[in-house]
């Protein structure tokens, strides 16, 4: 199982330009977060600092009991072991040919032989699928091959912690699509705990456990996904949705009169859609999670998740609590004694093990959710259905949006000038 | 690292020097941490002396002419053309040949280290290994330097024979002095302390080249052109301190060694 992370009131400034400040939250070990924000927010640099690449002014980060904003350089370097980074660019040695950088880690960290340093990144290459790539240099190669080689360094050393800069950016969507998998299908094979720093919300909205929100040098929340996924705190719902309405401008904040404004043209004259289209997929509600690939073991994380969610679930706001419980089995809202929009009448302590358990749930699926189609869109009856799968039902808000709609909302704020 | 940051007029100019002390001082200790990257510095080594070698010597045969030259003329003025060759080579091998060494060092094995460097950090990759538990200063940055100040020892000497040999040359042949009394007037003036101040003056100006190429390389500005503005004033920073040190080297030397009597 993977380490637990826990930040607490980490503030980070370069000279007199605040990053952010009092940022508090704990990755739950084994379990996939991401941190969401818009450009320039400082999402990277808050990795930068859980790495400790860079010393935040304020605040503590402990991991495995030790404090790394404040650590010996020494003792450093101990923590960093636990860690796996997967830069934006792949961050690959240059001068070395793909083998060599992934089997770099093992050359300096163990006394492998050479014969076992091949098996190894071997079967690496091959999970992210670069077999066959092994001789080049990383400038012969694109970018996608580029994080794909970041990734298998990162994973030699069997890390507890995962990092990802920015994973789907300079990617297409189907290689995206295909790199969450992998994501998905690495979490349920080394169950390590992972931190995704993006602002795609096609992956926020599929690959999580928990989603965090940095906006104006604030965590503005960071909870389990169906919290985020349904929040109407305007900032996210703007984010998720992929629209210009709403706190965030061009230049990072926009001035609340103009906000409050567009938000009320907004509600007055319906959704504006997407115009220019969300990246990544935008829209409301919560789409099933993706699941491992079949085969591989079920993700051990989601059972954690499911007992800690249990447990802190009167805590959290009603429409998330009220999504989680729709996306329990009968048998599991028996066993938290918990119904159906109904509010928490029983929390159980946590189950000790996992797979015991999990054996009469159908598997691969531990957690079968109900379609979401109800939640997300009112689909107009015609004879167009989604062919399958969660992908299109993203796309089906945006195609339910009545365009007259979209296009008053869109004079009407032109006008206000 | 986390200390409260004040501001008086200088502080950064400071701030920098101690962190280019700090870099010094931490690649002094690394050097001494096994494993020793023999590879990377025999690599290094090749490389400055491949970018290094021909322009040390095509720069060091014009500097030993002119500093023959005008001793030349001068010794003829004076009336004392036998201790050309003494007053030339002690002019090569204690000030010119170090100075153009680290002229060499700085200016072409210095650049290419902060832009190496640079680039790398840059694009992630310092950030990478130091992430992955190797430290970049361990193995990267002692390599380096310490390849600068091998290059620069053995480049020393070569300056130092090419010099003479062209200041020979241009006094022998082009001003019609003796062979006889320019070579036997070389141990006239010139002793083995002044060699010796010579090479340590190499290593010293090596050693130099090699942590302001580093540092400068290792905290580059923002993007590829930060990285350029890093070698340019790399190079600067890297002259300007060598002729200060060199100063100093200088004055030290010649107070605690006594010139040789005739």
């Amino acid at each position: 199982m993977g380490v637990e992370v826990v930040v607490e009131g980490l503030s980070k400034s370069f000279g007199k330009q605040t990053i952010w400040r009092d940022v508090s939250l704990t990755l739950p070990p084994g379990e996939i977060s991401v941190l969401l924000g818009p450009s320039g927010t400082g999402k990277s640099v808050f990795l930068k600092s859980l790495v400790g690449l860079l010393k935040p002014e304020h605040g503590r980060i402990v991991i495995t009991g030790t404090d790394i904003v404040r650590c010996s350089e020494h003792r450093l370097y101990d923590v960093r072991k636990l860690f796996g980074v997967l830069f934006q660019d792949g961050a690959l040695f240059g001068s070395m040919d793909l083998f060599d950088n992934i089997a770099f880690p093992l050359r300096e960290h163990t006394k492998k032989g050479e014969a076992e340093i091949r098996r190894i990144v071997l079967e690496k290459m091959e999970m992210v699928g670069l077999i066959g790539a092994e001789k080049k240099l990383p400038g012969e190669i694109s970018g996608g091959m580029r994080k794909r080689a970041g990734l298998a360094r990162a994973l030699v050393l069997d890390p507890e912690i995962i990092l990802f800069d920015e994973p789907d950016s300079g990617l297409d969507p189907v290689r995206v699509a295909y790199l969450n998998q992998l994501i998905v299908d690495l979490n349920a094979q080394i169950d390590a705990t992972f931190l995704i720093v993006t602002h795609d919300i096609g992956t926020a909205r599929t690959v999580p456990d928990n989603i965090g929100m940095l906006f104006r040098r604030e965590l503005v929340m960071f909870g389990p996904r169906e919290v985020l996924l349904t929040s109407t705190e305007p900032v996210v719902e703007q984010f998720l949705m992929g629209r210009r309405e709403g706190p965030i401008g061009m230049s990072e904040e926009k001035d609340a009169g103009q906000a409050a404004a567009e938000l009320a043209a907004l509600r007055a004259g319906g959704s504006s859609g997407t115009l220019g289209g969300p990246k990544g997929g935008g829209g409301t509600g919560i789409v099933p999670q993706l699941e491992p690939t079949a085969g591989l073991p079920i993700r051990r994380a989601v059972e954690r998740r499911r007992d800690r969610v249990m447990q802190i679930l009167h805590t959290l706001p009603a429409t998330a609590q009220d999504a989680i419980i729709n996306s329990l089995t009968r048998e599991e809202q028996a066993h938290y004694g918990v119904f159906a929009s109904a509010g928490v009448t029983q929390v159980q302590p946590p189950v000790q093990t996992s797979t015991a358990n999990q054996a009469p749930t159908p598997a691969p699926s531990p957690t079968p959710r109900p379609t979401p189609y109800p939640r997300t869109a009112n689909l107009p009856q015609s004879e167009w259905q989604p062919q399958s799968g969660a992908l299109n039902s993203d796309d089906a808000p945006a195609a339910a949006v009545p365009e007259p709609g979209r296009k008053r909302g869109w004079l009407r704020r032109g006008g206000e000038k | 690292m986390t200390a409260p940051t004040t501001n008086f007029p200088g502080a950064g100019a400071l701030r920098e020097t101690g962190r280019l002390f700090a870099l010094g001082l931490d690649t002094t200790r690394m050097v001494f941490r096994r494993p020793f990257q023999v590879r990377e510095f025999i690599q290094q080594c090749w490389f400055i002396a491949s970018v290094t070698i021909l322009p040390t010597a095509l720069v060091s045969i014009p500097f030993g002419a002119v500093i023959a030259l005008q001793l030349g003329s001068l010794t003829r003025q004076i009336g004392a053309q036998s201790f050309t060759g003494a007053a030339s080579v002690l002019a090569i091998i204690q000030q010119a040949s170090p100075i153009v060494t680290a002229l060499l060092i700085a200016g072409a094995g210095g650049s290419a280290i902060c832009a190496d460097l640079g680039s790398r950090k840059i694009r992630d990759e310092i950030d990478a290994m130091e992430v992955l538990g190797v430290s970049p200063i361990q193995r990267l940055v002692v390599p380096r330097v310490l390849a600068s100040m091998l290059i620069s020892l053995l480049l020393n000497g070569m300056v130092s024979v090419v010099g003479v040999l062209g200041g020979y040359f241009f006094n022998v042949i082009l001003q019609g002095g003796t062979p006889g009394a320019y070579l036997a007037s070389f141990s006239a003036l010139a002793q083995l302390p002044d060699l010796w101040i010579s090479e340590i003056k190499a290593v010293i100006f090596g050693f130099l080249a090699g942590i302001v190429a580093a540092y400068r390389g290792l905290n580059p500005g923002s993007g590829p052109k930060g990285v350029g503005d890093a070698v340019n004033q790399s190079v600067v920073i890297t002259f300007l301190l060598l002729f200060f040190v060199n100063f100093v080297l200088t004055t030290i030397y010649l107070q605690l060694v006594p010139a040789k009597g005739m």
